[in-house]
This record gives structure tokens, C-alpha cells and sequence, in this order.
């Protein structure tokens, strides 16, 4: 199998040398094969949210090195590393650009691995397009090509930006708690959506995320993070005989203390 | 009067230019640029010493353009890779300019009487086809003949030429250079996700705009027959007057819309300008005070409005309420002693 997305030693501090001097992550070593949808959880300040920003290089890491394909991208600014990497924010309104149409959104998406020029943006033979994979979402939104984006619910802004992450079959998809800020049966929604259009796509995905039956549900690998570090992986075959309970005697196990997060227990 | 009112049309397209360039930084990159104040003059500065020494003045009016655009680079430069606050990029180049303008000119006012300008040329032509005498004589035929206007040349080639850049200017935004630029304005993060450079687009936004607002100027210079150093103070004001006045009174539904009534905007700008001007009680120095107060007005107003009409819309639920409910009118302190 061929590695997609390798973190190689992956360090990194945050406030070095000061009171304040925190270890976000811990030389991580991670590496997604193609086809891989890995869930990852953890309780706050666990270093999720630092993965994916060195990931998609918001942030770059203080040693070690992160490839995409054969790409070392350790370096590479986070407007180049978009082109082979898709994104999923928890606010709904972060993944769209709200005074602009849906189609005039997508176009944006569109545009991501290709080199922007002076033609149309939102062309006829793009439209015809847009609709198709708007379709997919079976929200009715091939019909509002020309509304506002603002002017759509959070579902429904956050359906779009999955779409507009993942339409154009990036090498890697980042889902940063992505149904977090969504009502019940919004967040289900958004789940099971992402579900169809991973393996619609077979994307190699990795998802953050707060709700633990939802990192069991979705994917194939799953991780659980804390204090920096991956402590525990669990693969394919195992993954599915897990359940919550497993997952908190484990944490258990290994911490000696119990998983201290209100929202992963809530969920 | 009609003269006055001719006058102020005309000098109203063209700053219409300049107003399209606020728009472009103010709106869609959502940039408060005062680089304005400054690339105004550069323009009309940079077409005036050239054209004095003899350059065509189509070649010196393009070239006054591109120095505006160079202007408003290094704007976009100073906030992004500087990493300096907008507001502050904007004033900074702004105080630069004045110096660079004094270079560039060499003294504080380059008079173009006699020379030729873009306007004279258009005139010479506009001459030769002989419509004035046609436009002039209908006016004299609805009773306006005691105040012609020297040529309707101008005004009419500024009109193609203000149309010309707003249709520029919209399809821009439609490409995908353009979308980028919007999305940029709107929501950085979301569009660096989508793999476009956001500084490039900001430098690459403040260029063009400061480029309108310099050819803004050139075309100023040559209409107004001098280039002066102090001519660019309060400009950006008056681009926001225009953009807010004409998004308030022709709205804002599309992009061209929007151009379309910031081109109004301006035009209605220099018309309640020159009225003002008439009122015995204001002096030519109040200009700047005038154009304050508009802003202001055109500012607040809106809100006053709309909080009218809020309110009124309440007041009548509340009235279908209580005719429903069958409670009595009431007096203000009613209702809520019977929460207590």
C-alpha cells in the first residue's frame, strides 16, 4: 500500500522558553495509506487540532517532517498544500463565503488544483456540473444556484462546505470536529453525508471529533490522543468490535485516570 | 444653473472612476484604503508633468494609471508582508505620496492651460461631427438656450469611458482571478483552504483600485487644467460618500448593480455638492464639511429608517394582538405591572 499522508517525528511547542511553554505534540508518528479514514479522539488540548493544523500547514512543526504522497511539504505554505488537501471547519460559517452565490462558491472549490486565470468563473458547462454534484446532497440546493450563501441554514452551509472540500477528490481530507457546532439531527446529517462522499470518493480522510460513537461509526482506523501524544491505535479488524466502553477502560489502562471530557462522555 | 448642474454631472463621472476604485478596496476587500488621498494626486500629477513636456496625453493619462497601480502595490506590500495594520498601511503610503508628488511635479501646481489634454482632442473630434449644435439647439427649444454648455464631447466620452471600466470591473469579479479576490474580502481562511494566495489578491486588489483612482486624477487634472498637491485631500471621503450614497439609493442586489450605483452615487455627490454650494450661508471652503455631513447622513440615516420601520412593524403586531386577544388598548406601563 502507498502512503498518502506520512508525520514523521512531528514536535511541536507552543510559547517555548516561557511560563507559558506548552507541548502540543509529542515526535507523533502517523501514516495514512490510500483509502484510510481515520477518526481522532482525545480531550481538549490533547494536540487534535494541532495535527491538522500542521497537517494543512496553519501551522509548520518545531522538528520532524510531513509528506504528502511523495511530497515533503514540511515547508510548504498552507495556500500550496490546499491543492492536495481538503477542508472541514467546526464553524459552519468558516468553510463558505457568505455574499457570494452557491455557484459562484463552488466555482471557488473548483478552482483549488488548478491554476485561477481570466475566464469565467461560473461558466454554463460548470453550472451543468455543479448541479450534478449538488445533487448528491439531496438538499435541493441544485435548485438555489444563484442564492447567497449566507442566506443558508448552518446544515445547509455545512453540507455545502463538505462538498466544496471534497468535489474536486483532494489526496487528503481533514474534518476538524466538523458536526460540533450543528443541532442532533443536523450533525447526523452531515455524518452520514460524509460517510457516502468518502467512499464515493475514497478519500483519505482524517476526522476530529468530540463524539465517540461517531469515531466508532465512521471510518477504519481510529486514534486516541492525549497530552500530545498518539496513545492508542486501533486498526480495522479490531475497530469494529469496539464500543465506548472499551475505549474508556483502555484510556483507562494506559492514563490511570479516567477520560476527563464533559463532551466525549455526553456524547 | 444648468450650467452648474452640467458641471457637476460632468466632474461626477469622472470622479465616478475614483469611487469604483474605494468600492473595490472598501467593499469588495473590505479594506479601508487611504492610499486614496495620495494616488489621486499621483495620478493627476504624473499625466500633467508629462503631457507638459510634450508626451501624447492617452500615453501620459495610461502611464499616470500605472503609477497609481504601483501605489497601491506597495499599500497591499506594506500590510501583508509588513504585516502592518490596514488603516496604517493606507496613511503611510498616503504621507509618502505627498513627498513623491512634490518629486514628481517639482513644484506644489502644474498648470495645463494650453496644452493639449485628452479632452481636447476629444472636443477637436467631437467638433468636427458637429452634435453640439444639435444638442444645443433641443435646448434651446425647451427654453435652456441662455446657458449652454461649451461641449457635450466630454461629458459623453466620459461616459463611455466610466461604462467601459465598470463593465471591466464586473466581469473581473466574475473570473476566477476575481472570485478569489472577493472571497479574499470576505473570508480569508475559508479561501487560503481552497489554495489562493490571499496576499497576492490583496496587493493585487489595492492595485487596481488605486489605478482607478489615479486615472481617476489624471482625467481630473487635465479637465480642471492644473495638477496641485493639496487637490487629493478628503478623497477617500468622497469615494465613500459615493459608494454609500448610491448602494443606499440604487441597493446592492448584484455586482454590477452595485457599480452601477456607486457611478450614480458619485454623480448625485457633486449635484447635492453644488446645490449646498449655492446656499448664500456656505462658502467654496466648506466643501469638506459639506461632504462630511453627507457621509454622515447617508450613514445613519439608513439605520434611523430602518428602526422606524421596525418599530412601526411591532407596534401594528402588537395592535392585531391585543384585537385578537381582546384586551384593551393599554398605556405604556400596562402591561408590565401585570408581569409583576
Amino acid at each position: 500500500m502507498e502512503a498518502v499522508l506520512q508525520l514523521n517525528n512531528v514536535h511541536k511547542v507552543f510559547n517555548e522558553g516561557t511560563p507559558d511553554e506548552k507541548i502540543a505534540l509529542n515526535h507523533v508518528n502517523l501514516q495514512l495509506n490510500q483509502g484510510d479514514f481515520v477518526t481522532v479522539i482525545g480531550s481538549n488540548g490533547a494536540g487534535k487540532s494541532t495535527l491538522m493544523n500542521l497537517v494543512s500547514g496553519v501551522l509548520l512543526p518545531d522538528v520532524g517532517e510531513v509528506k504528502v504522497e511523495t511530497k515533503k511539504v514540511t515547508y510548504l505554505p498552507e495556500y500550496k498544500r490546499a491543492e492536495m488537501i481538503g477542508r472541514v471547519f467546526q464553524d459552519p460559517m468558516a468553510g463558505t463565503s457568505p455574499t457570494m452565490t452557491i455557484e459562484e462558491n463552488l466555482a471557488l472549490a473548483y478552482s483549488r488544483d488548478k491554476r485561477r486565470t481570466l475566464k469565467k468563473g461560473v461558466t454554463k458547462k460548470r453550472k451543468e456540473y455543479f448541479k450534478d454534484v449538488l445533487e448528491t446532497l439531496h438538499l435541493g440546493l441544485e435548485n438555489r444556484l444563484s442564492a447567497k450563501v449566507g442566506l443558508l441554514s448552518g446544515g445547509e452551509r455545512q453540507a455545502l462546505s463538505l462538498l466544496m472540500a471534497t468535489f474536486t477528490e483532494p489526496s487528503i481530507l481533514l474534518l476538524d470536529e466538523h458536526t460540533a457546532a450543528l443541532d442532533p439531527s443536523r450533525a447526523e446529517l452531515i455524518t452520514s453525508l460524509t460517510k457516502e462522499i468518502v467512499e464515493r470518493y475514497q478519500l483519505t480522510t482524517i476526522m476530529v471529533t468530540h463524539n465517540m460513537q461517531q469515531a466508532l461509526d465512521l471510518g477504519n482506523r481510529l486514534i486516541m490522543m492525549d497530552k500530545g501524544q498518539i496513545i492508542l491505535e486501533v486498526d480495522e479488524e479490531k475497530k469494529r468490535t469496539l464500543t465506548i466502553d472499551h475505549l474508556m477502560q483502555e484510556f483507562k489502562s494506559i492514563r490511570g485516570t479516567s477520560l476527563t471530557s464533559d463532551r466525549a462522555l455526553l456524547s | 444653473m444648468f450650467t452648474a448642474l452640467f458641471g457637476a454631472f460632468e466632474s461626477g463621472i469622472i470622479y465616478a472612476i475614483m469611487a469604483l476604485g474605494v468600492y473595490l478596496s472598501f467593499r469588495i476587500l473590505d479594506f479601508p484604503d487611504l492610499t486614496v488621498d495620495g494616488s489621486f494626486v499621483t495620478g493627476a500629477a504624473t499625466a500633467a508633468i508629462l503631457i507638459v513636456n510634450g508626451v501624447n496625453p492617452f500615453t501620459a493619462t495610461i502611464i499616470a494609471m500605472l503609477a497609481g497601480f504601483v501605489a497601491g502595490c506597495l499599500t497591499g506590500i506594506l500590510h501583508t508582508v509588513g504585516k502592518i495594520n490596514t488603516l496604517l498601511s493606507g496613511i503611510l503610503m498616503m504621507i509618502a505620496l505627498y513627498s513623491i508628488n512634490l518629486r514628481i511635479m517639482g513644484r506644489s501646481n502644474v498648470p495645463l492651460l494650453n496644452t493639449e489634454s485628452v479632452f481636447t482632442h476629444v472636443s477637436d473630434f467631437w467638433g468636427k461631427i458637429g452634435i453640439d449644435s444639435a444638442l444645443n439647439s433641443m435646448l434651446v427649444a425647451i427654453g435652456l438656450g441662455d446657458s449652454l454648455p461649451r461641449t457635450w464631447g466630454i461629458l459623453l466620452f466620459m461616459f463611455v469611458i466610466t461604462f467601459v471600466i465598470k463593465f471591466l470591473t464586473d466581469f473581473f469579479l466574475r473570473t476566477e482571478i476575481g472570485l478569489a479576490l472577493r472571497a479574499t474580502g470576505d473570508n480569508q481562511r475559508m479561501i487560503r483552504s481552497f489554495a489562493a494566495n490571499t496576499n497576492v489578491m490583496i496587493v493585487l486588489g489595492l492595485g487596481l483600485s488605486n489605478a482607478m483612482v489615479a486615472l481617476s486624477g489624471s482625467l481630473i487634472a487635465q479637465q480642471g487644467g492644473f495638477a496641485d498637491v493639496g487637490m487629493g485631500i478628503g478623497m477617500i471621503v468622497i469615494g465613500l460618500a459615493s459608494v454609500i450614497i448610491g448602494e443606499a439609493l440604487f441597493g446592492t442586489k448584484t455586482i454590477a448593480r452595485t457599480t452601477l450605483a456607486v457611478i450614480g452615487g458619485s454623480i448625485i455627490y457633486r449635484i447635492v455638492v453644488t446645490l449646498a454650494l449655492r446656499v448664500e450661508f456656505f462658502e467654496p471652503g466648506d466643501v469638506k464639511m459639506i461632504t462630511a455631513f453627507i457621509v454622515i447622513l447617508a450613514l445613519v440615516l439608513p439605520k434611523f429608517i430602518d428602526g422606524y420601520k421596525e418599530r412601526k412593524r411591532k407596534g401594528r403586531r402588537q395592535a392585531e394582538y391585543r384585537k385578537a386577544v381582546g384586551v384593551p388598548e393599554e398605556g405604556n406601563g400596562g402591561s408590565s405591572a401585570s408581569i409583576k
